[in-house]
């Protein structure tokens, strides 16, 4: 008896300090980042799965464009980051490394599509810390989630899941990875994925 | 047995009391690191215990003075030099990105004088980045000097955690071997003054 429980207490602390992710906190944010702490991994169902036509959108960019999934149709394989939130730890650490693999992304004819729930204002403060991203950062704010609802991602607190997701020229999705929401997603997997999508060395 | 009525109550309030702190802690994680925090290092204390591996490029290996194979693992004491000065970074960090130039910059300008060349060594440590990610900072930027990778943020967490980019200088031969001397967050400013604060505080 007391054995089991000590186990037990054993594991759990285990369990909870094996959780605790961490993140490279960037000196650009300073202190202006927001941590939630640890959050349930994952939080929501997907409702597409690979081999399915993406679910299209029209979404504001912060460049004050207007995009469409459709505009790329027949033009570039789209690669969607969606990021839970604005000014929060891992977030703020993904996109600017995409951002210095723009030559990466053209080898494969690719083109990268940022999207997060946050509005507008919210992602040009924060994306202008980032300095001159050369993809567009699209907002789902309103109605709130209703892209990042269509793929399966939104969680129940309103913000998407940390999910990349590959559409191939023809408009279908060769790829999902809805990963922790607490880490970030190993570039090299999303690299490969792309080189073997468009049949690319 | 009369005993054990006692002890099983109490062991299940200990039980209980334990999971609610721990449940109260998972909340944040702050709470969770601040106990295992290792500090940040500062100028005066010794650089923590850290294990590289040894570059595969032999010439970044001569650069480095090491006797090693590649894929061996190494200690920053093993490097050659008087002073051995690292660069914490994140290829996902912008301002990281920012400032490579200066830091190339301050590189170039030590390695174009004979005498500083074999007393400085650089190295940078690309905490939470795998070899891949590295290895995209460093054809981006054209950087020369050895960088290495810490993909599971060991050395990240025993150096305090530290926002990036940071910079560590340590005496790397002599008596004070393995103290550091210089530790500072964000941009050191212009490449020259740099190397002269640098060698003034080595001096000292």
């Amino acid at each position: 008896m007391i054995r089991k429980l000590t186990l037990t207490i054993a594991a759990m602390i285990g369990l909870l300090l094996l959780q605790a992710p961490l993140f490279a906190a960037s000196g650009s944010f300073k202190e202006m980042i927001y941590d939630p702490g640890i959050l349930p991994p994952i939080d929501s169902l997907l409702k597409v799965k690979v081999g399915d036509t993406a679910p299209g959108f029209t979404l504001p960019a912060v460049s004050g464009k207007v995009i469409s999934l459709q505009d790329y149709r027949g033009k570039k394989i789209v690669v969607l980051s969606f990021i839970p939130a604005a000014w929060t730890p891992v977030c703020s650490d993904q996109w600017p490394g995409y951002n210095i693999v723009e030559s990466m992304f053209a080898k494969y004819d690719a083109t990268l599509l940022g999207l997060s729930v946050d509005n507008i204002p919210t992602l040009f403060s924060w994306t202008g810390q980032m300095g001159k991203l050369w993809f567009e950062v699209l907002s789902d704010f309103w109605p709130h989630g209703q892209t990042a609802n269509s793929y399966g991602i939104l969680r129940s607190t309103g913000v998407s899941e940390r999910c990349l997701v590959i559409i191939d020229k023809k408009g279908i999705i060769r790829y999902i990875n809805v990963n922790d929401i607490n880490q970030r997603p190993p570039l090299e997997t999303l690299i490969k994925e792309l080189e073997k999508i468009s049949g690319k060395k | 047995m009369k005993n054990n009525r006692f002890f099983k109550p109490f062991l299940a309030a200990v039980v209980f009391g334990s999971l609610l702190f721990l449940c109260g802690c998972s909340g944040s994680r702050q709470a969770v690191d601040k106990p295992d925090k290792a500090p940040i290092p500062a100028a005066g204390e010794q650089l923590p215990a850290m294990t590289l591996t040894a570059p595969e490029n032999a010439l970044t290996r001569t650069y480095l003075g090491l006797q090693n194979d590649a894929g061996q693992t190494i200690s920053p004491g093993e490097i050659g030099g008087d002073i051995l000065l690292i660069e914490i970074f994140s290829m996902y960090c912008p301002y990281c990105q920012h400032e490579a130039p200066t830091v190339n910059e301050l590189y170039s300008l030590i390695q174009s004088d004979t005498k500083l060349a074999a007393r400085i060594k650089m190295i940078g440590i690309g905490i939470g980045n795998s070899a891949f990610e590295v290895g995209i900072f460093r054809d981006k930027y054209s950087v020369a000097f050895p960088l290495f990778a810490d993909s599971d943020y060991t050395i990240y967490k025993d150096i305090g955690q530290v926002r990036t980019p940071f910079f560590i200088a340590i005496h790397n031969r002599g008596e004070k071997k393995n103290q550091i001397f210089y530790a500072k967050r964000g941009s050191f400013g212009n490449p020259e003054d740099f190397l002269q604060i640098l060698l003034d505080l080595a001096a000292r």
